[in-house]
């Protein structure tokens, strides 16, 4: 069972980092729309 | 697109725990292999998603070849993208389930090794994208696609035609399955593909959005410098 859980973990831990790079590109991106804004 | 977003997050987060419950709870357990053999469910529909994630980067890669617009530059992006994210998920699970029922984490078997190239092909792609600061990089990167996914029916077809250590196909080519492991499988993979496709348009808006956001970039920086006379710089 314990390979089960590790390759369901593994899973989740993969697609959840890929979604954490996106919001991080993504927060990176307003910031750098507001800095344009500003000017 | 922007009020379908919420309903097709909901209904991948429902047929994802549906095909968890059905992967886990109502598939029953195989025989030879126990409960291990429950690492299917999420490993061959994470393959056959970054299959159809490669297929569309191929078609958006054709279609920017031939009309040279940004937008299906910016899809072949996303989908080689995210495809890498799902072929790493089914080069992770795969030597997860191999070490118990193998005894070995991998083998240079045909199916394993083409799909340990296809993961390279794209990652290559990727960081073609990212490292080339060359005005033609949209058009090499397309060029490579269009190569790369010649991979895709290799990685594909090999356990149909060639003798491999890799379980043979249990869909087509004298292949059979419980029905009820065949509905968890394919809900997994209804749910992967919905997954899929929200992770894949939120890339793609993000894309859209960076190269606007770099333009305007670009243009400001021209504006602040001023706009050269005609002939200055001879």
């Amino acid at each position: 069972m314990n390979y089960l859980y590790a390759a369901y973990a593994a899973t989740w831990i993969i697609h959840i980092s890929y979604l954490g790079v996106l919001v991080r590109r993504y927060t990176r991106l307003r910031h750098e729309i507001e800095e344009l804004k500003k000017q | 697109m922007k009020r379908a977003f919420p309903v097709l997050a909901i209904l991948t987060a429902v047929l994802l725990s549906y095909g968890l419950y059905q992967a886990l709870v109502v598939a029953p357990t195989e025989q030879t292999m126990g409960d291990v053999q429950r690492i299917f469910y999420y490993h061959v529909p994470s393959a056959w998603t970054a299959f159809i994630l490669f297929f569309v980067n191929l078609v958006a890669s054709i279609v920017y070849l031939a009309s040279r617009n940004p937008k299906t530059d910016a899809l072949a992006v996303a989908a080689a993208e995210v495809g890498v994210v799902f072929c790493t998920v089914v080069l992770v699970t795969g030597p997860i389930w191999a070490r118990p029922v193998w005894g070995i984490w991998w083998t240079w078997d045909l199916r394993l090794t083409l799909t340990l190239v296809l993961w390279l092909i794209y990652v290559s792609y990727l960081m073609l994208r990212r490292f080339s600061s060359s005005g033609q990089t949209p058009l090499i990167a397309a060029v490579l696609a269009v190569f790369g996914a010649l991979d895709v029916p290799l990685v594909y077809f090999s356990i149909w035609f060639f003798r491999t250590q890799h379980p043979q196909p249990v869909m087509g080519n004298g292949g059979s399955i419980d029905p009820r492991m065949l509905h968890a499988l394919l809900i997994n993979w209804l749910a992967f593909s919905c997954f899929a496709a929200l992770v894949c348009w939120s890339r793609y808006r993000l894309e859209v959005l960076r190269r606007e956001v770099d333009e305007t970039q670009a243009l400001e920086a021209l504006l602040e410098k001023g706009v050269p006379e005609r002939g200055s710089s001879r």
